[in-house]
């Protein structure tokens, strides 16, 4: 390939793939306001005015952005400085860095260069995206440790508890839908379900993997550190490992979880919900299971998958804060029951009945 | 060790009381998500039509934009005091201290002097009440011969930055309107008077 446009379709592609999280995220927060509001029939937040209109309560995200750069960055006594410092960045960094092995498109051909929709297309993707999601952890921990505060501290060791406990689930579900699907390229995996069964079922994910859909979506809700497993940080009341953070620092932590929320849906959709893939939408245009096609320019098609992929994360988005505000806080035994006595299990079930299957079909 | 036993003791009769269903955990939150969805999408649906203009109410939401939109006030609830003018716009009081007497909280001030004009004897000088103490009993409304202190005005937001704010002095209080009879621009303009 040509090393100008090599170069700058990578640029293009990581820009759009760090934007694409940092933009859900941020509406993420207005919608962590409006939508718990309408699901319980309230209004929710509209007083922050710009030009005297309220803009759906989007004048409050503004607010917020500026109020937590303008306050002060009070770092109490005793940290360690270093890795006080450091903590947020490890835990945004290790969560923004996923999003480049996760394919948001097919391919787009531009001036009879194609280029894949992927800002790295490794052959061990999904392994990589199990790696840094664990290492992202280093920050909950380092932020509790380095604090010099015996709540941060127990609450960095909540977290990396809870953090081992259903990252093992993640392993296990993920190894049973790469069984499935047979490879472990993220951009291979979407590909492998533009298959359909039938004429007309699509070969997604969750069509070969039901109970490793469940069992993955509940394991990633628990690796956002959200309600209701928001244990490590439980900010209402025991408060956690972001204890003696403020200003940008704290909202660097804060805004992690919602990237982290971007991430998971992100990976679902990947995995399960057919990533890019439109059912009936093969590269040359639609072929409908009742017959007859409409034929699309190639580009057309992809950039339709494009928005197909971004609309999957967001409702997968809509459905965590959904949770979010439905669901109480488990308790801190039932957290580790359900994660050791119920999800691991029921995944290495998961396993061994997906490898059977596998080795019987083929 | 007490307390372990009294929280398995609390957990065998919960996990008693529930189904195998409903310890499964995952069907009674999909019952739960499909409550909260319920109300999402229905609300959602009233709000674009509202934010369209094709409704103006929201049917479904209870909340009350406070400041701007207000709930009616009973007729007889008691509000910030008043002090009522006769017909020549002078004071009804004729600074008997009935009120003062009565007061619990000891927050009305009365300076009487020698009355202006024949057949009233008294009159206030100066009349301070101090919101800082009044606990809106309602026993000087009660109290007043002359019906001259009243508790109508409609104002419930009272406010002040410093203990001197709250003291209200007679002026204020004669220029003080009952609910019924104020403008919104009034009530306004009595607010930002409190707050000073």
């Amino acid at each position: 390939m040509n090393p100008v446009v090599y170069w700058t379709s990578t640029i293009a592609k990581s820009a759009y793939i760090l934007v694409f999280p940092l933009t859900l995220a941020f509406f993420l927060v207005w919608a962590e306001r409006k939508q718990s509001a309408v699901m319980q029939d309230r209004i929710g937040a509209n007083r922050a005015k710009f030009l005297g209109r309220p803009f759906l309560g989007l004048v409050h995200m503004v607010c917020d952005a500026v109020k937590m750069f303008v306050k002060e960055d009070f770092v109490p006594d005793g940290p360690h400085r270093i890795l006080h410092t450091l903590a947020p960045f490890l835990a945004m960094f290790f969560a923004l860095i996923t999003f480049a092995v996760i394919p948001f498109g097919y391919q787009l051909t531009i001036a009879g260069e194609t280029i894949g929709l992927q800002v790295a297309d490794l052959n061990v993707g999904i392994l990589f995206i199990f790696a840094m999601a664990s290492l992202g952890v280093y920050g909950m921990v380092l932020a509790g440790w380095s604090s010099n505060n015996n709540y941060a501290l127990l609450g960095g060791i909540r977290a990396s508890a809870q953090m081992i406990s259903y990252e093992i689930c993640i392993g296990m579900t993920i190894i049973g839908a790469v069984l499935a699907l047979g490879t472990l390229s993220m951009q291979e995996l979407v590909i492998q379900q533009g298959h359909h069964y039938f004429g007309w079922l699509p070969r997604w994910g969750v069509v070969l993997q039901p109970l490793g859909f469940l069992l993955f979506f509940t394991a990633g809700v628990a690796e956002t550190k959200r309600v209701p497993f928001d244990m490590p940080e439980g900010e209402s009341e025991i408060i956690g490992f972001n204890l003696e953070y403020s200003s940008m620092k704290f909202a660097m932590f804060l805004f992690t979880d919602f990237i982290e929320t971007v991430l998971i849906a992100a990976v679902t959709v990947t995995l399960f919900f057919g990533g890019w893939q439109i059912p009936w939408l093969a590269n040359t245009g639609f072929v409908w299971p009742w017959g007859g096609d409409w034929e699309m320019h190639p580009n057309v098609v992809n950039i339709l998958r494009m928005a197909a992929f971004a609309v999957k994360v967001t409702f997968f988005c809509w459905l965590m804060m959904a949770i979010r505000w439905t669901l109480p806080r488990f308790r801190y035994d039932q957290l580790m029951d359900l994660g050791w006595k119920w999800l691991l299990p029921l995944s290495l079930a998961n396993i061994v009945f997906t490898a059977l299957a596998v080795w019987f079909v083929r | 060790m007490a307390v372990q036993n009294t929280i398995k003791v609390a957990a065998q009769r919960r996990e008693a009381t529930l189904g195998f269903w409903e310890q499964a955990y995952i069907f009674e939150a999909v019952r739960g998500l499909w409550i909260t969805t319920r109300h999402f999408v229905g609300n959602l649906y009233y709000h674009v039509l509202k934010l369209f203009g094709i409704i103006t109410v929201h049917p479904l939401t209870p909340t009350i934009q406070y400041p701007e939109e207000r709930r009616p006030l009973a007729p007889r609830l008691r509000t910030l005091h008043r002090l009522a003018r006769r017909e020549d716009s002078s004071p009804r009081c004729v600074a008997c201290m009935m009120c003062e007497t009565v007061c619990p909280a000891l927050c009305i001030k009365i300076v009487a002097a020698e009355g202006s004009r024949p057949g009233v004897e008294k009159r206030p000088k100066s009349f301070d009440i101090d919101l800082g103490r009044c606990i809106f009993c309602g026993y000087c409304v009660e109290a007043c011969p002359e019906d001259a202190i009243r508790m109508d005005t409609g104002i419930l937001d009272i406010a002040a930055y410093s203990r001197e704010g709250m003291l209200l002095d007679m002026d204020l209080l004669l220029s003080l309107q009952p609910a019924q009879q104020q403008t919104d621009k009034e009530v306004d303009r009595l607010q930002r008077l409190l707050l000073k």
